[in-house]
């Protein structure tokens, strides 16, 4: 465990890619097998949280009596509940600390100390950490905490780590990628298989999703090289057919395959040794065009679907691509043989739930901004440009794959309430609440915490410091003075919401300097963009 | 009877004693705790400040300022008051100051302080007192100070463990700098490259007799492999300057109190942060406030408000902010 806290530490300070991958690499060559699994899948991110960040704070405030307005203070202070608890721990009560626990190796934490944590027994809970937190110190504890409430962020991303794995293991990077994709679990025995070429792939594996960058400005637009098609606002996925069985990931490696009863079924039909690349939807019940995203989440929020779940909100899955067919890797094919092929499959298998992403063929660079502009009333982001001769590959590769989204929705907006932020904006009061006019009050309307430059949030930070009305708690109330155009992708009813409206990734465009509070813009005209 | 100090726009005052402490304006007599730059300006008519304070004040404030410099615990007349100077920890020459007068009672105001040992520097003394003004720069649970020697040490094995490269260590330029450099006389003969800001400063150390490492200043002109493997002193403002250019892939780090939390480190942009502060950090202030046995207690700087409430409701101390001197302001750590 030692070990593993001096990786955290050392990637937490390292200034670069290069010392970063160094730092995992070696890791990765010296630290035992079990432990290095256990390394891998923290580092990726896997690991659920055993106990919420509120729980931590609620022991660490029964363990060491401190009254709760403090702990608020700080963890508005530190911006991060874990850390937060880790420099508090100081308060504890003097104890014998737990000896055993010291030399334990990451693996044993992870498979017997932190299980025996229960997620739903506070007295058992403060029982078993208070033992863990006497045993570290607190830079140690930190990392313990983090590990904990499964918010393992350290700065290193998907392809860093596995990039430092594929050195360590000399193994090819495509190979490591494809078998870290979807579940595995951080066995002892996961470095060998890793190792070795010949092991077969869990039959669920997905593969890693190839993604696009947004279309640059200076894109000069070739009619007879790209495949154009909208772009959904769903859940991008996977749909693996092996071995009898029908698997659905999210981009997220999340297996929600449970959450759509209604595609794993006719999708069966598919011949084993397929994978398709797609967008799973909610359909309106006409089943013309998709049900706002917010529809979507209900159903993957539900532990039990219901008849009327599925009556109301069918899901559908419109495919873009064709990953394995009859068993076998076709990511190095074209993009227009893989659409070919995939068009006949379903074709022949005449399936209801899945139907092939409509392609069009604009003439020029005026043809594609209509279509894009059309993607609104069809319920999609935007349009997508694929080169028609790109092959699959996993992350974001420049140039061939460009996502081409339509022009967010904006309003001005009142900032009318703010909180310290976290991370590195921790002491800093960067997460918004803004408003609009109703009548003559302002009704919040939305929250944003991005779009301002670091000089702008120091700025306004000083301000909101100067002009704060009330406090309450953490939330500063302050004069409504400022004016912000705000941008989002969606907006809907919301019975949740003081407006009566919710919209989807709320961001600060630009601070409006020239605007007094007065002009901003009222509930009215921001339900106008309803029917759009 | 009213206080026997107050804020004014020019500062904390005295009125009894007509006199000011670390006042922001232009006042006929300013007694200065110490002589960090937002606690000594210029353009007052007469200062007084400790003696060991003298040669550092000095520089700061010009040949041409008058200074009346006091032993720590001389007690001497101003106005209404009887007025003494006693040790705070903060940096060289720092001082408490303590007012009596005959029916208002002892008033201790802190200044900026420490309790953690600092060998350039006199140790705080705990004054009783029946109102004591303290500072609250680190005035959150979450600051609490590892043991100096063992922050100094992983700082020296950083700086040893790269030979290839120069070391950049960001720090205030008076009391952090020659703190540091104090305790690296112990371990190291070799020459301690100083920024141009903290030349004098780093003199006057050593003319009012504190033992430093030796330092040499940064020449005019300079290839980078001058630099490979020195250690580099040098104030935050210099952080991603132009004046950085000279150094080629240094490795930096920031020494400050507030390095304890990582939003900070991270925000500010360095690579590592050492946690060596010249404040009080929680558990010191909490102590002291109770050492003074003082009834009432105004809390100024930094997260006043958050201490002074701890100190009410879990102390059951009458304890208050003290107006908000310097509010949005992080002041040197």
């Amino acid at each position: 465990m030692k070990v593993f806290c001096a990786l955290y530490r050392g990637l937490d300070d390292a200034s670069g890619n290069n010392e970063k991958i160094a730092l995992m690499r070696e890791y990765f060559r010296s630290a035992p097998a079990h432990d290095a699994a256990w390394a891998l899948y923290l580092l990726l991110d896997k690991k659920k949280s055993a106990l919420s960040s509120g729980a931590l704070r609620q022991r660490l405030i029964e363990l060491t009596s401190m009254p709760e307005w403090l702990f608020e203070e700080c963890r508005s202070h530190v911006g991060d509940t874990a850390e937060t608890v880790a420099l508090l721990l100081h308060m504890l009560p003097a104890a014998e600390a737990d000896e055993s626990l010291t030399s334990l190796s990451l693996h044993e934490w992870m498979e017997r100390e932190i299980p025996s944590c229960p997620r739903d027994d506070a007295a058992a809970q403060r029982e078993a950490l208070g033992r863990f937190w006497r045993a570290l110190d607190a830079r140690d504890a930190l990392v313990l905490n983090k590990v904990l409430t499964g918010a393992f962020r350290v700065g290193v991303s998907v392809g860093l780590v596995q990039r430092a794995l594929a050195e360590a293991l000399e193994v090819e990077g495509t190979r490591i990628q494809h078998a870290l994709t979807g579940e595995w679990a951080p066995s002892a025995g996961l470095f060998d298989a890793l190792r070795d070429a010949r092991a077969s792939l869990d039959v669920s594996k997905p593969y890693p999703f190839m993604l696009a960058h947004p279309l640059e400005a200076d894109f000069a637009f070739e009619p007879g090289q790209w495949q154009v098609e909208y772009k959904w606002d769903g859940i991008r996925g996977q749909v693996v057919k092996r071995d009898g069985q029908v698997f659905l990931w999210s981009r997220g490696e999340e297996l929600v395959s449970e959450a759509f009863p209604d595609l794993c079924e006719p999708l069966a039909k598919l011949p084993d040794g397929t994978v398709i690349d797609g967008e799973i939807l909610a359909w309106d019940e006409e089943g013309k065009r998709p049900a706002p995203f917010a529809v979507l989440q209900t159903r993957l929020q539900r532990k039990k679907l219901t008849a009327a779940h599925l009556r109301e909100a069918p899901a559908h899955v419109i495919a873009y691509d064709l990953i394995e067919w009859g068993g076998v890797d076709w990511r190095e094919r074209p993009l227009t043989e893989r659409v070919a092929q995939l068009e006949a499959i379903v074709r022949e298998q005449a399936l209801s739930a899945l139907t092939v992403s409509e392609r069009f063929e604009p003439k020029d660079r005026e043809a594609l901004e209509a279509l894009r502009e059309s993607a609104r009333e069809r319920g999609a982001e935007g349009v997508m440009l694929k080169d028609r001769a790109s092959t699959y590959q996993p992350g974001r590769k420049r140039g061939l794959w460009w996502k081409h989204k339509r022009e967010p929705m904006t309003v001005d907006a009142v900032l009318v309430f703010a909180q310290a932020g976290s991370g590195r904006r921790a002491n800093l009061f960067t997460d918004y609440t803004f408003a609009l006019w109703r009548g003559g009050e302002l009704v919040t309307f939305a929250k944003a915490y991005s779009g301002l430059s670091d000089e702008e949030l120091v700025e306004l930070d000083k301000w909101i410091r100067k002009n704060t009305r009330e406090k309450h708690g953490p939330v500063r109330v302050v004069e409504p003075a400022h004016v912000f155009e705000l941008a989002f992708e969606g907006i809907a009813k919301s019975a949740r919401h003081k407006s009566g409206l919710a919209v989807r990734f709320p961001r600060i465009l630009r601070w409006r300097r020239d605007k007094p509070a007065s002009e901003a813009d009222t509930v009215e005209r921001a339900e106008a963009l309803l029917n759009l | 009877m009213s206080p026997l100090v107050a804020v004014e726009p020019e500062g904390l005052r005295c009125e009894r004693g007509g006199f000011y402490i670390d006042p922001a304006g232009s006042v006929d007599v300013a007694v200065i705790t110490h002589a960090h730059a937002d606690h000594a300006r210029i353009g007052s008519k007469r200062y007084v400040c400790s003696a060991r304070s003298l040669e550092v004040l000095r520089a700061r404030l010009g040949p041409d300022a008058v200074i009346e410099p006091r032993e720590y615990e001389e007690r001497f007349a101003l106005g209404e008051t009887t007025v003494s100077l006693h040790p705070a920890g903060h940096v060289l020459g720092s001082a408490q100051v303590r007012i009596e007068h005959d029916r208002a009672g002892v008033c201790v105001v802190s200044g900026d302080y420490k309790r953690d040992p600092d060998p350039t520097c006199d140790g705080f003394a705990t004054v009783e007192c029946d109102t004591f003004v303290t500072e609250a720069t680190f005035a959150l649970p979450v600051y609490r100070w590892r043991d100096p020697e063992a922050i100094v040490s992983e700082l020296f094995d950083w700086w040893r463990s790269e030979r290839a490269h120069p070391t950049l260590v960001f720090c205030y330029a008076f009391g952090k700098a020659q703190r540091i450099l104090a305790h690296l006389a112990s371990r190291t003969d070799e020459p301690v490259y100083i920024h141009g800001a903290m030349d004098k400063l780093t003199d006057a150390y050593r003319r009012s007799g504190v033992r430093l490492a030796n330092t040499k200043t940064i020449p005019e002109s300079s290839s980078p492999k001058d630099f490979a493997g020195s250690l580099v002193l040098c104030p935050p403002s210099a952080h991603r300057s132009p004046w950085m250019k000279r150094f080629k892939a240094p490795q930096t780090a920031f020494v400050s109190g507030w390095m304890a939390v990582r939003g900070q480190k991270t925000r500010r942009g360095y690579e590592r942060g050492f946690v060596l502060s010249d404040h009080a950090d929680w558990p010191s202030l909490v102590r002291t406030v109770e050492e003074t046995k003082a009834r009432t207690v105004l809390v100024t700087h930094g997260s006043s408000d958050a201490l002074a409430r701890y100190l009410r409701e879990a102390r059951s101390i009458d304890a208050r902010p003290l107006g908000h001197l310097y509010e949005g302001d992080e002041g040197e750590g």
